[in-house]
């Protein structure tokens, strides 16, 4: 398990709204702070390690929780600057 | 609850080659459907922090003009036009199933059930995250349209020289 500073629930949005909703809330963390985003949009699994990637922030982790049909994801996301 | 771990960073190799941080949007089409793509991608890339620039020209202006501003033009056969195409980000029909309207209402009410934003409320994400607006103003001397009925927050009224002049330092350009 990942200890998380910061918990962002995105539960119900689709592609873009997780990514946008990460992007502001990782400006309210401080440097080396994790977020932990809840998604039910599959998309997240490739989409979050890519914003990391672009953006420069420490992707530290992704679990899938299952959850009947729709599993649930945690990506954990370390701020960097 | 079984909780499995998935590795992010094997499936990244194609992204790290390319690294953008310039995108350009030509926004020529004013159907819903394709302008909604249009603000996810630029929403997108601004959260991932490119610098976004969408430039919009043709059908695409309605998108930036405010609801149901007439054209300012003197001579019939423009304001004729600019009674048949009617401005205003909420009212963009859908590029099929548009049904006089009936389609793209149910298509909206689908997208409020999903939580997905409204064009309007796309358009002002796009405008908080730092996505430049450009009208293009070929179009609004061909139908007529005057910068006081584009909604506030248009950066730059301007034309081709401008946009490539944006373009060809962009890795991501696209005509949509």
């Amino acid at each position: 398990m990942i200890q998380a500073d910061v918990k962002l629930d995105t539960l119900g949005y689709f592609c873009p709204m997780p990514i946008i909703m990460t992007s502001k809330k990782i400006k309210e963390l401080t440097t080396g702070q994790v977020l932990e985003v809840l998604s039910d949009d599959e998309g997240i699994k490739k989409d979050m390690p890519a914003w990391c990637q672009t953006t420069g922030h420490e992707m530290v982790g992704l679990e899938e929780e299952a959850n009947g049909a729709k599993p649930i994801y945690k990506a954990y996301v370390k701020k960097t600057k | 609850m079984t909780v499995a771990k998935l590795e992010p960073a094997t499936t990244l190799a194609e992204l790290q080659e390319t690294k953008p941080d310039r995108v350009t949007i030509v926004v020529l089409s004013g159907d819903m459907d394709r302008v909604m793509a249009a603000f996810i991608i630029a929403t997108g890339a601004a959260a991932m922090g490119m610098q976004v620039t969408m430039f919009f020209t043709f059908w695409g202006l309605n998108v930036i003009r405010r609801q149901g501003t007439a054209s300012a033009a003197k001579d019939w056969l423009r304001r004729l036009f600019g009674v048949l195409n009617k401005g205003g980000a909420q009212g963009l029909p859908l590029s099929r199933f548009h049904f006089l309207g009936v389609g793209t209402r149910m298509m909206k009410r689908v997208m409020r059930t999903s939580k997905m934003p409204a064009i309007p409320e796309l358009l002002s994400m796009a405008q908080d995250l730092g996505v430049q607006f450009i009208a293009c103003t070929t179009t609004m001397g061909l139908m007529g349209i005057s910068k006081d009925t584009l909604i506030d927050g248009v950066d730059q009224l301007a034309g081709v020289s401008t946009y490539l002049a944006e373009a060809r330092q962009g890795s991501v350009n696209l005509f949509i």
